[in-house]
């Protein structure tokens, strides 16, 4: 693991992030601008699932309008948090916040796997009322409160990232 | 201009307030968490709104149900984003008022915030006034372009307020 992330380190655009003066801050902003269209978008999908917000709209056309775009945002996450963490890879790999972050994220991952497994075995169980059943709020609560954890904790990377 | 603001920033600096903020290490990542969560909101709110008025997401609802479900959002969410924003300036003024990006950004959110009430506000009497005429609907496309632009470049200015300290 150390040798890995310290070739990551010594990789040849790792250094042309960490050396160029917009480098970092422009892939931050790509970064940012990700992570705001995916808990914007993903709460809209869990508040329709915890029965607050766009109730006289049905559960699976919120979730085919929303879920695309979640998903296309995670992507371009991913993608431009994996360049901010290997311009400076052992220091983020040992950041406390940013290790709560991705058992926030595994934790937001395993909740959806789970609740679209049960829906697959129930494919009429969100319909049936107005208001969604209880597996459903469960599952919209769960990721909403990982999600607000995940913003809370990429905060704190950078507040506590500088001090070194 | 540059000057008043600068005495402006060194007064608020010594403020009770203000030196109440920077003794307290955690508020303004704390504040600035409800910023981000504000931001988030604002968003999947303007982009599904915006997506909507470009004809390119969930057609199958009329705008304006579109706009009475969102545009809500926005502008709750701004309030929040002014107050925790005001909150950030009280704690580091220089930091922010006397920066070309925050000045930049400020300009552009009184953009967005003119196109976002000229789109929403007629579908509050008229539910078809963007697609009442072909002239309509092309100025409405337009508006949403312009606005999705503005709000990513709002974010990207917030960003780039931490890179271009005036110290």
């Amino acid at each position: 693991m150390t040798a890995w992330l310290e070739w990551l380190y010594a990789t040849g655009w790792a250094n042309a992030i960490r050396e160029n003066d917009v480098a970092f801050p422009w892939i931050e902003c790509v970064h940012v601008l990700a992570i705001t269209l995916v808990v914007g978008s993903i709460s809209v999908v869990d508040l329709r699932l915890l029965g607050v917000a766009w109730r006289d709209r049905p559960i699976r056309r919120v979730l085919g309008d929303v879920l695309p775009i979640t998903w296309a945002a995670f992507g371009l996450a991913v993608a431009s948090g994996f360049l901010l963490f290997a311009s400076n890879a052992p220091a983020y790999a040992r950041n406390p916040y940013l290790q709560a972050k991705l058992a926030l994220l595994l934790l937001a991952g395993l909740n959806m796997a789970s609740f679209h497994w049960w829906v697959r075995q129930r494919p009429d169980a969100l319909e049936a009322s107005p208001r969604p059943p209880l597996r459903a709020r469960l599952a919209g609560a769960v990721s909403l409160l990982c999600w607000l954890g995940v913003v809370a904790a990429a905060r704190w990377i950078g507040f506590t990232m500088l001090a070194h | 201009m540059r000057q008043t603001v600068a005495a402006f920033c060194a007064w608020l600096e010594l403020t009770p307030f203000s030196r109440q903020l920077q003794t307290r290490e955690w508020v303004v990542p704390a504040v600035q968490t409800v910023h981000l969560l504000a931001i988030a909101a604002v968003m999947g709110a303007m982009l599904l709104f915006n997506l909507r008025l470009l004809g390119l997401r969930g057609t199958d609802v009329a705008l304006s149900r579109v706009s009475r479900r969102f545009l809500p959002v926005i502008w709750t969410s701004v309030v929040v984003l002014l107050l925790t924003g005001a909150v950030m300036i009280a704690a580091e003024p220089a930091r922010s008022l006397l920066n070309p990006a925050f000045q930049l950004k400020m300009l552009m959110l009184l953009g967005a915030l003119v196109l976002t009430a000229v789109t929403g506000r007629p579908l509050r009497h008229s539910p078809d006034y963007w697609s009442a005429s072909r002239w309509r609907g092309q100025l409405a496309r337009f508006c949403g372009t312009a606005s999705l632009g503005l709000w990513v470049a709002i974010l990207c200015a917030g960003r780039w307020i931490a890179y271009m300290g005036v110290h």
